[in-house]
């Protein structure tokens, strides 16, 4: 299997000055990711799994360890890539899914969803197309297309949320809880993406509060709970 | 302690501004010490910090207002050579009239209150050397257009217009002659927070249609974190840390950073 993740005795803790504190998330951890594997990562509320999300994708710092990512430019660090190096990658190769849409003023749906595709340089018509059919997907009616997220509902706004988050396909994706907020529809309408993704080779990480919606699409599951075994395969575990 | 990070690897260009070791002193008071700031093309450095920290003083040496005592200032672009600090008068004024546009919080600084909108976006114009009336007048419409400003106000003189439009007449001069760098000082500070909006959503239609390369100064961390890419924190006239902009807003290492993210409303 092609190796997308390398995962080294990652740790991360915060310095909280004002308190003189130092609040410690996770420890050491190691595991790795393949091409087109999918890992569910577990524990309970507090025991950092929306934390390790946020530090493969530095918008955390980590403390220590090592992040190793296969990029289409060859081996590299993200523990400590260069920010210009980290954003660039972000344009390209890692996708971050959470459960809220920044929304802009004045900017309309397929705009927003579009605009990963722009940003990897493709034509406005041929970006708008792919965004339309991508919103078509999710289940936001074409009436919402023109018109501008920031006064839709939570659930419309995740879906115009997800079809821009998964627009473009990745090398690395990190999904945060996407599932929460989502009717029936749109729940498998996003699980028919993810299964695509990896089929094209996208190898995904995720925090999901309910993971019975992608059961079928889990290879893995990582479990950061202190003290016990870090992995395991998912025919092993129950729920 | 996290980890020092590595130079760059995958972006092999070099920034298009480069700001080195650059220190000024008034009097007795260091207002900018040992700086270091850069922005690569297309990118949006945000510079934060509270009044005194320098900020200001380093955005106007980037437009050559101010030369430091010590350091060196290069911008990457053909024909711009060498350290710009040490360019005569004339050459400067001419570098920035061509390659550099500026929106000051104080849009008297900026602007001719009396004169026409449309006349104080032409000027910028004139100084690099157009003289054709129909080629000014069109070019800046197509500026005040871009910015976003009434055409039906061309004629009108700033000092008639509201704080939300004065800013963008002083965008669309900034932007006439299609600089290669956007310098923005406070550029919604004292405006309508829903005016601040319209200001900040023009801004970044403009970066994404243009890529053009912004450095914003603020100490408004709302307006920062709307447009920055990467942020630089600034203390006493110092660095205290530099990073992603969301990774300065979700996890401020320095003490000051901590402070300052966590009193935001």
């Amino acid at each position: 299997m092609t190796q997308v993740l390398e995962i080294d005795r990652l740790t991360k803790g915060f310095s909280l000055h004002h308190l003189e504190k130092d609040i410690p998330a996770f420890e050491n951890i190691s595991f790795t990711v393949a091409a087109g594997e999918f890992v569910l990562l577990k524990g309970a509320n507090g025991a950092g799994k929306s934390t390790l999300l946020r530090t493969l994708y530095r918008s955390y710092l980590p403390l220590s360890g090592k992040i190793r990512f296969h990029s289409s430019y060859g081996l590299i660090d993200l523990a400590r890539a260069a920010d210009v190096d980290v954003a660039h990658l972000r344009r390209t190769e890692i996708g971050f899914v959470t459960q809220f849409l920044t929304a802009r003023p004045r900017v309309s749906a397929e705009a927003i969803v579009a605009e990963p595709l722009r940003l990897a340089g493709w034509e406005p018509e041929a970006a708008l197309n792919a965004a339309r059919k991508a919103l078509e997907t999710f289940g936001v009616k074409p009436d919402l297309w023109a018109a501008y997220p920031t006064t839709f509902s939570g659930g419309e706004q995740q879906k115009v949320n997800l079809a821009r988050a998964l627009i473009l396909p990745q090398k690395l994706l990190m999904l945060d809880e996407p599932t929460a907020s989502l009717d029936a529809n749109a729940r498998g309408a996003l699980v028919e993406r993810l299964q695509e993704l990896k089929e094209q080779g996208t190898a995904m990480i995720g925090v999901f509060h309910h993971p019975d919606d992608v059961l079928h699409l889990i290879d893995r599951i990582v479990d950061l709970t202190p003290d016990h075994t870090p992995t395991e395969e998912r025919d092993d575990v129950a729920l | 302690m996290t980890l020092a990070l590595d130079a760059p690897r995958i972006v092999e260009t070099r920034p298009l501004l480069e700001v080195h070791g650059v220190s000024k002193s008034y009097k007795s008071i260091r207002a900018v010490r040992n700086v270091s700031a850069h922005a690569y093309q297309g990118e949006v450095l945000g510079i934060v910090g509270e009044s005194g920290s320098g900020k200001s003083t380093l955005l106007r040496m980037m437009n050559l207002e101010e030369i430091p005592e010590t350091g060196s200032y290069t911008l990457d672009l053909p024909d711009v050579s060498g350290n710009l600090f040490e360019l005569d008068r004339f050459a400067r004024r001419m570098l920035c009239a061509t390659k550099i546009g500026i929106v000051y919080q104080n849009p008297h600084l900026g602007l001719l209150m009396k004169h026409s909108s449309s006349g104080n976006v032409a000027e910028r114009l004139l100084v690099a050397g157009e003289r054709s009336f129909a080629t000014l007048r069109q070019a800046a419409t197509e500026a005040l257009d871009a910015s976003e400003f009434p055409l039906d106000r061309l004629d009108a003189p700033p000092i008639e217009l509201s704080g939300g439009m004065q800013q963008r007449v002083q965008l669309a001069k900034a932007i006439a002659l299609e600089p290669a760098l956007l310098l923005l000082d406070e550029p919604t500070t004292g405006l309508d927070v829903s005016v601040q909006a319209l200001v900040l959503d023009t801004l970044k239609r403009l970066q994404q249609d243009r890529q053009i390369t912004m450095v914003i100064v603020s100490h408004d961390l709302g307006v920062i974190r709307t447009l920055a890419d990467r942020v630089m924190v600034m203390r006493r006239g110092e660095v205290v840390e530099t990073g992603l902009a969301d990774q300065i807003f979700q996890d401020p290492q320095h003490p000051y950073t901590q402070q300052l993210v966590h009193a935001k409303l």
